[in-house]
């Protein structure tokens, strides 16, 4: 590990844990935050208004069942709307989680041990954010339970051509690996702070959620199996889960939605948006607790690298879908990329060109990239451009397709939007709640990083 | 113990056992305390315990009986009291009601199986013929009757809307005076008085007003009603009347004559202003029919010439389209009478009419006595006599052309009738008004000032007769309910005089009297039923045989046989006729014409119609102002933008339209809405145009001021987006050629390769639609359909879908299972335009189906697309991969479930769908199982024909051809072979059962390339 923290210093790098930290250090500074450090006005104010929002979910949740999906703007032609456009972008952003845990984690990028943590807290809430639409779009919500393959004496089985059907078992699973993922990564931890709390009620709690963890050598033992058997596991999950979504859409013959390219597309573009939340939640978190010293300029550096290249191959798919448009001849297809360059959305479908594309080259300059404010405000852009793209591609390809004569206009409601502002309150409040209850950043897994935890061979 | 303690807790729960509330106390609490500011008694406000408790409680006494322990025998006690006493809450004793089962079945009275009676409709005094089908003696659906001449099966929307105007909640329910109920016999001890009185006065004070009717019944009544009071007088009223008609045969020939067309014989056809295409045009059905029979460009294809001012159906439908102000139609017709004339010169016409006159008289003069000129029924009585007498000069009389005696009865101009009722009324001449059937407070000219006059004139008397408690019943003292057509006795006749029974096929939900009842009441008769008063006048004619058995048939068959009116031979008594107008033509014109979906306003509370998009705007709940692109230009006028149509200084504000096809210098509004008491639908919707009409001109006139007001107004269209060009191209939805075109290239509609069969999933085994009974399908003839809208209101009807309301329309969630695309096609000042009726495709390789995650929607092995409701949870990914969008969805709860009198309108057959389910057209999946029930207990196929799904029963043009594409002799299958069928998006592969014949035109090659080389 050292050597890694050397040759990084060698590109003139910032290191991975800033110099002079311990095992005991590290341990001390992570785990005050949840034990010892007392909770500010600030955190109550912001846990207070994104617990707020999340109730005003609910309130719009309860209203829609009592009155139907038509509170929202959908209507014929434009069957789906800001449901299916939150959930697939929620889906996305719910990528960068596994990613990091899973795939960078078999790739050995030891880096990401300072970020994984809390990514894959960020990614069971996404998910469980997006979960909800699915659940809730539909005109018969009570009724959900059909689309999943279980026995009943009507004998009835959901129908497995369809990709909504797909997206049940990708979404689920995806959901289940990603929780047990996070949460055996924890167990460790979970341990640490049994053992370091002082409160009696805490230490039950942490003890039991570390299902009695010793740290012998045969649990360290087991316990890596089992966590390079989870990202195994997850790894083909973070392509396979954004594919699928991208079916609901690929599977369709709608212009717009009917294109191979899809599944690479969406996956880039799911853990271009990752990214995106990823940094624009460590940055603001680094600072207020102190640890730019485990979050260090190198992780918001790489960060920024992964984004411009899946922004860069978001990007391809985008020119890809104009020159097929255009080379394909055929005239729905045609019709569509005029469409979006002129028609009633053409301002969105510029702003995301703006959003996605251009404004992420800037990230090519070093400078930028290690300019934390900067970063962050890239990641929003990047954020709100990643939703206008699937609003496009739902929203705009829907609203005029074969026939002219049910071309039709999309206005979403008060309803869409309280349901998509409730759902980001409840994602920051789940996020608020994590970082006062666990350990946001995994103190054995920064243990491993300093130099100290190299095994000498004698 | 145990009792003492219960004691204490109903003491503590029950007040009342603590003693009464004496006013003593009351005081007394009042005055020792502030009470609360607002409070709802004298207790509260002394802020009393016994009054908290009343609040907490529902009932404030003796239910706390409950609190102590119940025995069994003590529960039983209670339970029988509550039950006998609930039967007494009722605010009326209910009829008593023997509910037995039938002893011996009537016959043919089979549960759960249809039965269907003869019966008609009147509009503005003409029949319908219709067969309505009835459930258990609930009637649910109006079919056109295929025997009768005026019919052949065909009906229009009024027609087929009708069964929701029996149901209508908001109808009229009891008899009132001054608002408060009364019944029938208070009613008829108000009148006797006053009645007897007029008898001495020879019924000088007695003025009548109906609408305007054919019944020979209520003819003779009324001819009775005079003997009785020669000095009363008898009005008739009708905001759509058929003054002008009348006054133009009397100008052409001396004598009140119908007009009778038969356009089987025409092949010219040309029209002066004249939808004659248009649900509302007496005798539309048949002349739809013979209309469309005659465009087939393999047989016998005529030529229709429109020259019309609002941009109509027939004007879409026409070969050739002139765009022209109604009030230069006259010069039109003069110019055309003079060329066809022997001292013709061509100089005389009008320089913008000239080539179309050229060729259009040579055209007509080359097809004597099967050509036809028609005049527009709000075209002046010039006009009329002008075509009278171009028919004449053509030799079409006879031909095409018949001229009967009217089948209104006392044909008298309207208009005047009103305004001399009106000058009566203001002399205090009228001691009594009987106001029957009408809204005239509402629909008479504004310059007429008949509601001026009821308001602030001191009749004594005045009754009126009407279904709804509307803005005329405000007006009148007494208003009686009437019984709709579908509930009463009586006859009436078709356009071309035939008379049929109206047979009622229910007793009236809420009692009420028709109009002959209280005719006959008036006349001095004893109480009479509407069906004795009928069969009685019928039994007094000359009838063939037994009555009985001429009385039975005449039922059954829906006509009565030999009342058909005999064409009279007539000859022009006059060569030259006065200019029926003296317009300033510099200045803007306004045209005033009927709605397309309400008609006169009489409908306005009908949902269905008011829902139904008006055929060429696309237009529902509202009836902007139209005006040509060219206008709104002028103007500064977007679509939905809100004016001042200022007219001989009366003003009405309004919505514009922009309306492809409208003539420039012109704008066209519609009568019938804006109404203020018209029920739940139609009240307050759209705006009131009778308030600009004017008695002298009716229909059109000019010097109208146009001034924007800045405001704009939201108008629910079911279609924006009216062609099919986009910027990137011009989509082939229609196909459409010339008969030339066609004659050389039969096969211009196919496409120019066939779609490729590959599919991810095989075909089953067993499953090949080839090897089934039965493949349903469908053909569309673009060519016939003339965009009347009849197929949605029947579908509408027959599978119980919901009316969403204007606001969801907005938002382009109505509900029709079939709809009309209407589309324009090049020049916006005089476009092409086709109508398109869209179904659902019933797609062979449906798209629907392969996305939906729970198998709600699923193929039969007869090749219909299935929706299943139960197991719809409303992803709503069918409808987003719908190509052709057909498919409709509940996002609310459209359906109204409470509403007692549309659960008995609906049909039993269909499921009634909820909130959060997906639907759309079924082929009628119910009539083709009935029939399979019936042709499997007879052991034999159904047979071609005998099944016709809603939509095609009842379309007057026979647009619509189903059945089984397996048997190559049915008519379906031998039209999909011809060269004109095409599938709507065939490139797709999703094999749609539902294909389209292309459409042909009939251009006159000389005018067709005149505007190509100008």
């Amino acid at each position: 590990m050292d050597d890694n923290t050397q040759s990084s210093m060698n590109r003139r790098q910032a290191p991975v844990i800033e110099p002079g930290h311990t095992f005991a250090t590290v341990t001390d500074k992570i785990s005050s935050i949840v034990l010892t450090r007392p909770a500010t006005t600030g955190w109550f104010i912001g846990f207070g208004i994104t617990f707020l929002v999340t109730m005003m979910l609910l309130y719009a949740i309860g209203y829609l069942f009592l009155r139907g999906v038509g509170i929202w703007g959908v209507t014929i032609p434009i069957g789906w709307g800001f449901a299916i456009v939150n959930f697939v972008w929620w889906i996305g952003i719910g990528h960068a989680g596994t990613l990091i845990s899973a795939i960078l984690l078999l790739l050995r990028q030891s880096w990401r041990n300072s970020i994984n943590r809390f990514a894959e807290a960020m990614t069971l809430f996404a998910v469980a954010a997006a979960g909800i639409f699915p659940l809730i779009h539909v005109g018969r919500p009570w009724l959900d339970y059909w689309l999943f393959p279980y026995p009943n004496t009507m004998g009835v089985w959901p129908q497995f051509r369809s990709p909504l059907v797909w997206d049940v078992f990708a979404v689920s699973t995806y959901f289940t690996i990603s929780l047990l993922f996070w949460f055996i990564g924890l167990i460790p931890d979970l341990a640490t702070l049994r053992d370091r709390s002082e409160n009696r009620w805490a230490r039950m709690i942490y003890g039991i959620l570390a299902m009695g963890w010793r740290g012998s050598a045969r649990h360290w033992h087991r316990y890596e199996t089992a966590y390079l058997l989870l990202a195994g596991l997850a790894t083909p999950l973070v392509l396979s889960v954004h594919t699928v979504v991208s079916f609901d859409f690929a599977v369709g013959i709608v212009p717009g939605w009917h294109t191979t390219i899809f599944p690479p597309y969406f996956v880039a573009g799911a853990i271009y948006s990752g990214f995106a939340m990823v940094l624009m939640l460590a940055i603001p978190i680094r600072k207020i607790y102190g640890l730019e010293g485990f979050i260090t300029e190198r992780h918001l550096d790489n960060s920024a690298k992964v984004m411009l290249a899946t922004g860069l191959i978001v990007a391809y798919g985008y020119l890809i879908e104009a020159f097929m448009g255009w080379y394909g001849g055929n005239r729905y297809d045609v019709f569509l990329m005029w469409n979006r360059l002129h028609g009633p959305y053409a301002f969105f479908y510029h702003l995301l060109w703006v959003c996605n594309i251009i404004t992420p080259q800037v990230l090519w300059i070093r400078k930028l990239r290690n300019n934390p404010a900067f970063l962050f405000l890239i990641s929003g852009i990047i954020l709100t451009g990643m939703w206008l793209e699937r609003f496009i591609i739902v929203v705009v390809s829907l609203h005029r397709d074969f026939l002219t004569s049910s071309f039709g206009m999309y206005y979403p409601t008060r309803w869409d939007w309280m349901t998509f502002i409730g759902t980001i309150g409840m994602f920051l409040c789940a996020m608020f709640l994590f970082v006062r209850l666990l350990p946001m950043i995994s103190i054995f897994e920064m243990r491993t990083l300093l130099p100290e935890a190299e095994v000498k061979a004698e | 113990m145990e009792e003492s303690k219960q004691k204490r807790r109903s003491e503590e729960v029950c007040p009342s056992k603590r003693g009464k509330l004496t006013s003593e106390i009351a005081r007394t609490l009042i005055g020792k305390r502030n009470g609360p500011e607002y409070w709802r008694s004298l207790e509260e406000l002394a802020g009393s315990e016994e009054f908290q408790e009343m609040l907490h409680r529902e009932f404030p006494k003796g239910a706390s009986e409950w609190v102590e322990s119940v025995s069994r025998r003590g529960f039983l006690k209670l339970m029988g009291a509550s039950l006998a006493l609930a039967g007494m809450t009722a605010c009326t004793k209910q009829p008593l009601e023997p509910i037995v089962p039938y002893v011996k079945q009537p016959e043919e009275m089979v549960p759960g199986r249809s039965l269907f009676y003869a019966t008609a409709m009147a509009l503005s005094g003409y029949a319908g013929p219709l067969l309505v089908e009835s459930h258990l003696g609930r009637p649910t659906k109006v079919e056109g009757n295929a025997q009768h001449p005026a019919s052949l099966g065909g009906t229009d929307i009024f027609s087929q809307a009708s069964i929701l105007g029996l149901y209508d909640p908001d109808r009229s329910q009891t008899v009132t005076y001054l608002g408060d109920a009364y019944s029938w016999g208070s009613f008829l001890q108000a009148i006797r008085g006053p009645l007897n009185v007029q008898k001495g006065l020879q019924g000088a004070g007695i003025r009548v007003l109906s609408r305007a009717t054919s019944s020979p019944t209520l003819i003779e009544q009324i001819r009775q009603f005079q003997k009785t009071y020669p000095s009363a007088k008898w009005h008739t009223y009708e905001p759509i009347n058929r003054d002008n008609v009348y006054a133009g045969a009397e100008l052409a020939f001396g004598q009140n004559l119908e007009t009778r067309y038969k356009l089987e014989n025409a092949e010219i056809i040309v029209s002066l202003d004249a939808d004659f295409l248009c649900a509302g045009f007496p005798g539309f059905a048949r002349y739809v029919r013979d209309f469309a029979a005659h465009r087939n460009p393999d047989g016998k294809m005529s030529r229709l010439y429109v020259l019309e001012s609002t941009p109509s159906s027939t004007g879409i439908k026409a070969d050739h389209r002139l765009p022209v102000r109604a009030s230069d139609i006259e010069q039109f017709a003069r110019a055309l009478d003079m060329m066809l004339g022997d001292d013709s010169d061509a100089s005389l016409v009008p320089q913008w009419a000239q080539g179309f006159v050229a060729a259009l008289a040579q055209d007509l003069k080359s097809h004597r006595g099967a050509s036809v000129v028609i005049a527009g029924d709000h075209q002046s009585p010039t006009v009329h006599a002008l075509a009278h007498s171009m028919n004449q000069a053509l030799g079409n009389s006879g031909q095409t052309v018949v001229y009967t005696e009217p089948v209104i009865a006392n044909p008298a101009n309207q208009i005047e009738s009103v305004r001399d009722l009106v000058s009566d009324m203001r002399g205090g001449k009228v001691d009594m008004l009987f106001i029957l059937g009408g809204d005239p407070v509402y629909d008479a000219p504004a310059d007429v000032g008949f509601a001026d006059a009821l308001k602030n004139t001191n009749i004594p008397l005045r009754v009126h007769l009407g279904l709804y408690q509307d803005e005329t019943a405000e007006l009148c003292h007494w208003h009686v309910n009437e019984t709709h057509y579908l509930e009463s006795w009586g006859d009436a006749r078709a356009y071309d005089g035939t008379a049929s029974i109206i047979q009622p096929l229910i007793l009236p939900l809420y009692g009420g009297k028709s109009i002959y009842e209280l005719v006959s009441l008036l006349s001095g008769q004893a109480e009479v039923s509407g069906h004795d008063l009928v069969k009685n006048y019928w039994q007094r004619q000359p009838h063939p045989g037994d009555f009985e058995t001429f009385w039975r048939r005449s039922l059954h068959d829906g006509w009565i046989a030999g009342t058909e009116f005999t064409p009279k031979q007539v000859s022009l008594q006059n060569k030259s006729f006065p200019a029926a107008h003296n317009l300033n033509l510099n200045s803007i014109e306004i045209n005033f014409r009927r709605d397309p979906s309400i008609y006169d306003g009489q409908f306005s509370n009908n949902g269905w119609l008011q829902e139904l998009p008006k055929p060429l705007t696309k237009m529902t709940w509202d009836n902007p102002v139209l005006i040509s692109p060219k206008m709104s230009e002028r103007l500064g006028l977007k679509s939905e933008d809100m004016v001042e149509l200022e007219l001989e200084g009366k003003k009405v504000t309004a919505p514009v339209w922009i309306q492809a096809g409208h003539v420039d210098q012109s704008v066209s509004v519609f009568l019938g809405y804006g109404r203020s008491r018209a029920g739940r639908a139609g009240t307050a919707m759209g705006f009131n145009m009778y308030a600009l009409r004017n008695s002298a001109i009716p229909w059109f006139t000019t010097g109208l001021k146009i001034r924007k007001t800045g405001d704009t107004y939201k108008l629910a269209t079911t279609q924006r987006y009216q062609t099919m060009e986009t910027p990137t191209g011009t989509r082939p939805l229609v196909r459409s050629a010339s008969l030339e075109e066609y004659k050389k290239e039969p096969n211009f509609a196919q496409e120019e390769e066939q779609p490729k069969s590959n599919t991810l999933y095989p075909p089953v085994p067993g499953w090949e639609y080839q090897q089934k009974p039965y493949a349903w399908g469908m053909a569309i003839d673009m060519n016939a359909c003339v965009g009347c809208n009849n197929c949605i209101l029947a579908c509408q009807s027959e599978n119980n879908i919901a009316v969403v309301g204007k606001e969801q329309t907005v938002l382009g969630r109505h509900m029709h299972w079939i709809r009309i695309d209407t589309y324009y096609q090049g020049d916006r000042d005089n476009p092409k335009a086709y109508f398109q009726p869209v179904p659902c495709m019933q797609c062979e390789n449906a798209p629907c189906e392969v996305v939906c995650p729970v198998g709600a929607t699923v193929h039969s092995t007869e090749g219909l697309n299935d929706m299943v409701y139960n197991r719809c949870v409303g992803t709503r990914y069918c409808s987003d991969n719908c190509p052709y969008k057909v498919r409709r969805f509940n996002f609310l709860l459209f359906q109204d479930w409470d509403t007692p009198q549309f659960k008995m309108m609906r049909n039993p057959q269909v499921s009634v769908r909820s909130r959060g389910v997906m639907e759309k057209c079924t082929y009628c999946v119910q009539r083709i199982t009935q029939h399979r029930i019936d042709s499997e207990r007879d052991e034999r196929k159904i047979g071609d024909g005998e099944l016709q799904t809603a939509c095609q029963q009842s379309c007057p043009a026979n647009a619509i051809i189903f059945g089984n594409i397996n048997d190559p002799n049915s008519r379906v299958a031998k039209l999909k072979t011809q060269s004109r069928n095409y599938s709507l998006l065939a490139d797709l592969n999703t094999r749609p059962r539902t294909t389209y014949l292309a459409e042909i035109r009939n251009p006159n090659p000389e005018l067709e390339e005149k505007t190509q080389t100008s």
